[in-house]
């Protein structure tokens, strides 16, 4: 004890012990740098488990000597306080860092450096990184499914008419946005499928089986996005509402699609629905699976908008009650406004789950980009390629889900006000 | 001067608790009432059944010529004819006041937004916050929200005025304020019914008071007799306690 506590820093020998507190810290670094990239253990002559652990040995004592309160310079002070406050503090602090030093370069290496980007064929892909020439290879496969490739054009002009008018929304006057959100909300969708599926106006037919790819998983996610949510807002005020008649379909409604996992249910639509129908009527399967997916989303919304329905104070009823407004009007004008935007949070979390539940269509056999992904890898030519895809297929889905959380914050934000 | 609401023998429970026994009142037009009396007694209760907020179980209920039940089917109607006021302001802050004051003018009475506007801007006039127009009610201070949410009572253009407590929520130095604008309305001739504890309020405007404990109509009396010459003794308690 007698040791340590002259070693403990002071302002008299603070230089010395910062000094010997980075040796030894550096040393550390060394020593795992070492051991992690050139197999060298500089110490190999201790036993073999505390040789293991000497890099954290040396940072640990090092941190300890370097932890001075306001000794005055402002870069010590800051690891200080924020990395080295305590022993367990600094024990966490090493191990995150060297964790990121043994892992980091290797996921590196695999990913760009090793890699494999030219060629055309696996047999290009030699110098054992990633082989993204599969997924170069694929990558129109994965975009569009087993859409005729001359048709393609069609699908490119449906999404960017549709990115554009959704950016013209942004930046045009208040006076035109009203009219792009209608169109974009009412028309777009119906001229969009037409110019997709074909048929009419000289394009050529496509059936909805040969969709697929990213372009399917924007088209499903879409339109079970628009779909779901009215039809969750409608099921939350059913299950708050007075009549007993509406109240219990709307619970009942709920529990129902809740209770059951989603692949059933897209099981269900694509096996026993059809049954049901009359002979000779014949609903498209994405048509099919399109309504499975809203009924089982608007599910979850419906009990995400009843949470913010039930958050309102009951002021705000009487409020609007007291004003002579009707039930409709009392809702859309007082009460959905405040409700919804107290549960963004939550919508945008089944919207995000509503995006990534898109790839279990494939029990369908509608294939969109995890499903292509899937198929390309069991390709005769392609073998072993599984990693490749289904990390590129994370990335996308992860780019996709990040662009809407991002939009859901700057949404909460603008639309705070202060209660 | 003509009736304007009737109450005969109004009777309400909830659940098994009874708020109000055998409730008899009548309310001319013009005539400014204040109600008091202990909490849990049933005033609030009593004047939200009046635009039915709370409904009431038994006896009958008119309000300008047009019984209120549970068959009413113009119940908005009637609802936009009787304006409140609430203790917790009950402002919608998701709209400036200005919105506030002109959402039911336009949706519910249909007036042009430039009417609704001008209407609205005369009225935060009265309540003298004309300048907090373009502002949100949380950026406002307790008595210019209950100010705007009178405002926004007075937009409706009602025949009868309900206070539900509207100055009890309020830090002391505020209350004038909004007791002020109460005491210019009822100048104008509002057919107002007050539920408060202010008795310099109800000395300087009402004509009647009614003392409520229990979910019964203790005592009804001219203002004057009231304060000078209560009496039941459980009158004359309250007003000791309170004086």
């Amino acid at each position: 004890m007698m040791n340590l506590s002259i070693l403990k820093s002071d302002k008299k020998n603070l230089n010395s012990l910062i000094a010997a507190g980075s040796a030894l810290i550096f040393i550390g670094f060394i020593d795992i740098i070492l051991s992690s990239f050139f197999s060298t253990n500089i110490t190999a002559f201790l036993p073999n488990k505390i040789s293991y652990l000497t890099p954290l040995l040396f940072g640990l004592f090092g941190l300890y000597l370097i932890r001075i309160e306001f000794s005055g310079n402002k870069l010590l002070d800051k690891v200080n306080t924020n990395f080295n406050s305590s022993n367990f503090n600094a024990l966490l602090t090493l191990l995150v860092i060297f964790a990121l030093i043994k892992y980091i370069p290797p996921l590196l290496n695999w990913f760009v450096f090793d890699a494999n980007f030219a060629g055309n064929t696996k047999e290009d892909c030699t110098s054992g990184g990633a082989c993204w020439v599969f997924v170069k290879v694929w990558l129109n496969r994965f975009v569009y499914g087993l859409y005729p490739d001359t048709e393609q054009w069609r699908i490119n002009t449906a999404f960017l008419t549709l990115f554009l008018l959704v950016g013209a929304s942004f930046f045009v006057p208040q006076k035109f946005k009203k009219y792009i959100i209608i169109f974009l909300l009412f028309v777009y969708p119906i001229i969009g499928l037409k110019l997709i599926s074909g048929g009419d106006f000289g394009l050529k037919y496509v059936e909805t089986g040969a969709w697929g790819g990213l372009s399917l998983t924007f088209i499903v996610s879409a339109f079970a996005l628009i779909l779901c949510f009215p039809i969750g807002t409608i099921l939350a005020l059913g299950r708050r509402s007075k009549l007993p008649a509406i109240r219990y379909t709307s619970i009942g409604f709920i529990e129902l699609w809740r209770g059951v996992p989603l692949i059933t249910v897209l099981f269900m639509s694509a096996v026993m629905f059809p049954m049901f129908l009359p002979d000779g009527t014949y609903v498209d399967k994405l048509i099919r699976v399109l309504i499975a997916i809203t009924l089982f989303e608007a599910a979850y919304m419906a009990e995400v908008v009843r949470g913010g329905l039930q958050a309102l104070p009951k002021g705000q009823y009487e409020a609007a009650k007291s004003l002579g407004m009707g039930y409709w009007k009392m809702h859309f004008l007082i009460i959905l406004p405040q409700a919804l935007k107290l549960v963004i949070p939550g919508i945008a979390n089944t919207f995000l789950a509503l995006v990534k539940d898109t790839p279990l269509i494939f029990v369908v056999g509608l294939l969109e980009l995890a499903g292509m992904v899937n198929l390309a890898k069991t390709n005769p030519k392609w073998l072993g390629m599984a990693m490749e895809g289904y990390v590129f297929a994370g990335l996308v889905f992860w780019v996709i889900c990040y662009v809407m959380s991002r939009y859901s914050q700057n949404l909460e934000k603008k639309l705070k006000t202060e209660r | 001067m003509s009736k304007i609401i009737e109450l005969k023998n109004v009777n309400k429970w909830f659940d098994k608790f009874q708020a109000l026994k055998d409730i008899n009142l009548e309310v001319n037009q013009q005539e400014k009432i204040v109600i008091c009396g202990p909490s849990g007694s049933g005033k609030s209760t009593l004047i939200r059944c009046i635009n039915r907020l709370e409904e009431h179980q038994d006896g009958q209920i008119i309000v300008d010529g047009k019984e209120i039940s549970e068959n009413t089917k113009d119940l908005e109607k009637i609802r936009a004819e009787v304006g409140m006021v609430f203790q917790q302001f009950n402002l919608f802050p998701h709209l400036s006041i200005l919105d506030n004051c002109t959402l039911a003018p336009i949706w519910v009475k249909k007036m042009p937004k430039k009417d609704a506007e001008a209407l609205a801007m005369k009225n935060l006039e009265r309540v003298q916050i004309a300048d907090q127009a373009k502002k949100f009610p949380g950026q406002l201070s307790g008595g210019q929200q209950q100010r705007s949410a009178l405002a926004r009572a007075l937009c409706m253009e009602p025949k009868i005025m309900l206070f539900d407590e509207p100055t009890s929520a309020l830090d002391p130095e505020m209350i004038k304020e909004v007791l002020d604008a109460m005491v210019d309305l009822a100048k104008a001739g509002m057919t107002m019914i007050v539920v408060t504890h202010e008795m310099g309020f109800a000395k300087e405007v009402a004509d009647n008071m009614i003392f409520m404990d229990e979910g019964k109509i203790v005592e009804k009396a001219k203002t004057k007799d009231f304060f000078e010459n209560p009496k039941s003794d459980r009158t004359k308690l309250f007003l000791s306690q309170i004086l």
